[in-house]
């Protein structure tokens, strides 16, 4: 595999891995499989694209970033006051935002933004401008673990953690856990917004179905880096899922660059997140196959 | 204080399997009064103490702590002037963060919900003194997973948890029932202490006769969901586990048939 290819999947995992980190507050720290992901990535792509071909880049990304937030909040209003399952009210709002991200998108399947101005071109004219495609989105990926480093031990990041573990201990705290879910997925969809802005800049086009199975690729990361960075701490816990989005592409480009079809990929990322989640099944009924048979062997013997 | 007028809860209601499960109960505890409550499987205590923590909406009746009317307030409304430990010690931690964050959570009860920093330095170190005190070695695991620890350890957290920012009302539902002997009787003899320390309004469900005459200073026994016996004072000290049993067939006409009930 080249060089450049390397690259390219380094910078796409960390741009991938801010992704990753809003299914990591959704899924392990709210205990919800938010299927939202799919479509609030491309919605945060979808207003990214639009604000830089009307010249905003910059303005693109917290623009992006608030319209995750305020589809996170809907499947959290679904599924708390209405009381739908998290899984059927993420299907909900994914299905809803299908239509509105072609609306966003001005009914066009894609938007390509070739010659337009991007974060990356930020850099323009300044000596680190031939790295801009990595450096910006590692300061951002930074940022935000920093950000959620801190932010998940403050109080209300303390009683967010709880509400997936026991919320009936969180309302027993007094803590309405309606709120904590809302803004839960708010910000996890927020994050993951970001992520799709940034990525419809790096690649420069914006497409309706570019989030299909999004939300497949962060598990994927977040397990990955928990079978294999540990869980032991917080900070090692987030670093975790970022080293899995990252090994993740890696993954992925190393099966391109063997031949495999592209549109192979999806099938590749359902096996891989089976295989992971599947994982402590098939260990634990490998060591009870392997009790079964010493003392089967023991029987022999005596 | 706690006044509960005509309290009534019916689940199923228009169903085959309607169940009236507290029927026109009217029950004050003084301030400070601590009050065992005994009776069979399916008597209603555990409904009467969901209704008042806010689980279930009553369908008739007013609860009032102090001179707040708290009938229709969401459950964690009410809870910054409840503290709860249930029957599962699985429920009142979280079993993922350590000891030190579970009780920061309880401390921050009444606080505003904001970005301070969830564990303060001064904060961890009055938890370590007030853990010191369960006697379980606890004060020096601060930073260990809840989830490590045995059902009594987490009982005696969720206790301590439940009172450490001091609550109008403790509600106490079977909060030893799933513990082996000696960790009750550990978990029962802190209970007394914190009860009696703060000098809490208390409200202690339990099957077990001896304990429900031993602790506290008031017991009722409820019945079919109503309350038949009520006894406090001179009454309850001369009462036996012998006589409450002769007692409840009386009142409810039926033989005690709960080997739960007569056996502990």
């Amino acid at each position: 595999m080249s060089l450049l290819a390397m690259q390219g999947s380094v910078e796409l995992g960390i741009i991938y891995a801010i992704m990753a980190l809003g299914v990591f507050i959704s899924f392990r720290t709210l205990n919800m499989p938010d299927l939202t992901v799919d479509s609030s990535f491309t919605l945060g792509a979808a207003v990214s694209a639009m604000l830089c071909t009307m010249g905003h880049p910059l303005l693109a990304i917290p623009a992006a970033m608030l319209a995750g937030w305020l589809a996170g909040n809907v499947t959290a209003l679904l599924n708390t006051k209405l009381k739908i399952q998290p899984l059927l009210a993420g299907i909900l709002v994914m299905l809803g935002l299908y239509s509105i991200n072609l609306r966003v998108m001005f009914n066009r399947a894609n938007i390509p933004l070739l010659n337009q101005p991007t974060v990356f071109s930020s850099l323009q004219g300044t000596s680190l401008e031939s790295h801009a495609q990595w450096l910006i989105p590692l300061v951002l990926l930074i940022a935000v673990i920093l950000i959620l480093y801190l932010f998940l031990q403050t109080r209300f990041g303390l009683v967010l953690r709880a509400t997936g573990d026991n919320d009936q201990m969180v309302r027993s705290v007094g803590v309405n856990t309606d709120t904590t879910i809302l803004l839960g997925l708010g910000l996890a969809n927020c994050l993951v917004a970001f992520s799709g802005a940034l990525i419809a800049q790096y690649q420069s086009f914006a497409d309706v179905s570019m989030g299909v199975g999004m939300v497949v690729i962060g598990l994927a990361s977040v397990i990955i880096g928990e079978v294999l960075f540990g869980i032991n701490s917080l900070l090692r816990r987030l670093i975790a899922v970022v080293l899995g989005a990252i090994l993740y592409r890696f993954v992925i480009a190393v099966a391109l660059h063997l031949g495999m079809p592209p549109t192979d990929l999806k099938l590749i990322s359902a096996v891989i997140v089976t295989m992971a989640l599947a994982a402590p099944v098939i260990k634990a009924g490998l060591i009870s196959r392997r009790k079964r048979h010493s003392r089967r062997s023991v029987h022999k013997e005596g | 204080m706690l006044k509960i007028n005509g309290l009534s809860k019916t689940f199923g209601l228009g169903s085959i399997n309607e169940k009236l499960a507290v029927n026109n109960v009217n029950l004050t505890l003084q301030a400070g009064e601590f009050v065992t409550v005994i009776g069979g499987n399916g008597a209603g205590k555990s409904t009467l103490l969901n209704c008042i923590a806010g689980v279930h909406e009553p369908d008739q009746g007013s609860i009032f702590l102090d001179s707040m009317d708290i009938t229709f307030w969401p459950e964690y409304k009410r809870s910054q002037y409840i503290g709860r430990v249930f029957q599962d010690p699985l429920k009142g931690t979280a079993f993922d963060m350590t000891i030190e964050q579970n009780l920061a959570m309880a401390y921050a009860k009444g606080k505003p919900l904001g970005l301070q920093w969830g564990v303060r330095k001064a904060d961890a170190a009055m938890f370590r003194d007030r853990l010191a005190r369960l006697e379980l070695g606890l004060e020096d695991r601060l930073k260990q997973k809840v989830g490590l620890l045995s059902g009594g350890q987490r009982q005696a957290i969720t206790l301590l948890m439940a009172t450490i920012v001091e609550p109008k009302l403790l509600l106490l539902d079977e909060h030893t029932a799933a513990l082996d002997p000696s960790a009750a009787k550990h978990v029962l003899r802190l209970t007394r202490e914190l009860v009696e320390q703060y000098q809490l309004c208390t409200l202690m469900v339990t099957h077990n006769m001896k304990n429900a005459l031993e602790y506290g200073t008031r017991t009722i026994m409820m019945h079919d969901g109503s309350i038949i016996l009520d006894i406090a004072g001179e009454e309850r000290r001369e009462m036996t586990v012998e006589k409450l049993i002769d007692l409840f067939g009386r009142r409810s006409g039926q033989e005690l048939d709960n080997d739960r009930l007569l056996l502990s």
